[in-house]
């Protein structure tokens, strides 16, 4: 175990988030991560790790590094605003009995 | 898979800390069922509890390939070969998952695997004995991994999301790994006397090490409590020890084995089955290094690891080389 931690190898190899579509006409979701030496290899071992039981029928990968997200310290005034806007949905109108399914 | 409440933090870690308000903020998002992800403010302590449990569960799933591994050129049919191998890929799948779970906490893999190939980071205690007939293959499905979802499923409500979601996708398979074991062990209380007597004496060796899995007596795990108000633990050791065990009882029977305590009854009272006193003295001797074949475990890990490294080399240089050429390409163009 003496050269474990040599950086030679593997070690440095990029992390990629790993997206998968279960069947055509649903989605990619994600479903981890995994490193690998590039983007076909990522692809390559994501079909090993993710999909052992038909679990996809296509796969993504995107360099963790290549997600830009939200700051989650912002999650109140991004997303807090929007829970009195009831209007925004079809429950909020009142339809006569007479008009039915509308 | 195998998941152990082995409770080895150092005692720093759990040292009794002063309670910010934002950790009583958190305690209390805990509480209303909340899920935490990897951006949120979460305690110190609470990241490296995280970081332990879940890089030691990895670390059980990968080094658990090991006592089955030797068996897949040994395996009676090749339809056991081709379950056995199934089931040993699963393993690793497990722990490349529960790896990719602990990365959400900002660490590092390389430093995970690093500590586990140093003998510094534990493994579960189980891995660690040695299968030694064909019947512990059918014995650590049934009833290693029996233990295991018995751990494993109420993980899945973790209050951390991205363990939770991996636990999920765990349980699963391992649904599949207790029944190709319990299908092993029937086979085998099918069979001839000596079949049946070969299954016996494998149940006799892994019955007590597998209730030691659960780990230590809740009186006596001092991670527990926290680990509860955390919402990473849902269900304590020995009420998870007991349910397994009332659960095995009638399996054993139905298979015509008899389970190596003298102590084990049911308990009409309790509406539970009593059983017998559990060695700790061997659990912490396994657990710290010194169990039938704990070093030849790390040994093998570790030439594993080496021998793969042209493959990694390979990997990087084609990767390299691909990029060049995409480079060169975009200055041709240019």
């Amino acid at each position: 175990m003496s050269n474990a931690a040599d950086s030679k190898d593997s070690r440095g190899w990029p992390l990629y988030q790993v997206f998968i579509r279960s069947k055509a006409g649903l989605d990619h979701k994600h479903v981890g991560s995994l490193h690998a030496s590039d983007a076909q290899h990522a692809v390559t071992l994501a079909r090993d790790v993710y999909t052992r039981r038909q679990e996809g029928v296509s796969i993504w990968v995107v360099p963790s590094n290549a997600i830009t997200a939200s700051d989650p310290t912002q999650k109140s005034e991004n997303f807090d605003p929007m829970a009195n806007k009831i209007y925004r949905h079809p429950t909020f109108y009142d339809i006569p009995e007479e008009i039915g399914h509308m | 898979m195998y998941t152990q409440a082995i409770d080895v933090a150092p005692a720093t870690e759990n040292a009794v800390r002063s309670k910010s308000a934002t950790d009583a903020e958190f305690e209390a998002r805990v509480a209303r069922d909340d899920r935490i992800e990897p951006q949120d403010e979460m305690p110190e302590a609470y990241r490296k509890t995280l970081i332990r449990q879940i890089s030691q569960h990895a670390h059980s799933e990968v080094v658990g390939m090991l006592p089955e591994g030797g068996w897949i050129t040994r395996a009676p049919s090749l339809k056991r070969k081709e379950i056995l191998l199934a089931k040993v890929q699963d393993e690793g799948g497990h722990g490349l998952y529960l790896y990719s779970a602990a990365e959400t906490l900002g660490v590092n893999r390389d430093e995970l695997i690093d500590a586990l190939h140093s003998g510094k980071a534990k493994y579960s205690s189980i891995f660690n004995y040695r299968t030694e007939t064909w019947a512990d293959i059918g014995t650590i499905g049934w009833l290693v991994d029996g233990a295991a979802i018995m751990n494993q499923v109420p993980l899945c409500r973790c209050s951390y999301g991205p363990y939770a979601r991996a636990m999920i996708r765990v349980c699963k398979e391992e649904s599949f790994h207790q029944r190709q074991g319990f299908d092993i062990v029937r086979a085998l209380c099918e069979g001839t006397p000596a079949q049946r007597a070969m299954a016996q004496e494998s149940v006799n060796r892994w019955w007590w090490p597998t209730l030691m899995m659960f780990g230590p007596h809740d009186s006596d795990s001092q991670h527990s409590g926290q680990a509860m108000n955390w919402g990473i633990k849902r269900i304590s050791n020995d009420d998870l020890r007991q349910k397994f065990v009332d659960v095995t009882v009638p399996q054993a029977q139905y298979l015509g084995l008899t389970l190596p305590d003298s102590d084990l009854k049911w308990n009409a009272e309790r509406g539970h089955y009593d059983f017998g006193k559990i060695n700790w003295d061997e659990f912490w001797r396994v657990v710290n290094g010194d169990g039938p074949c704990n070093a030849e475990r790390m040994h093998d890990r570790v030439k594993a690891f080496e021998d793969g490294r042209w493959v990694r080399e390979a990997a990087t240089a084609h990767a390299a080389k691909q990029a060049d050429r995409v480079q060169a390409m975009q200055r041709k163009a240019a």
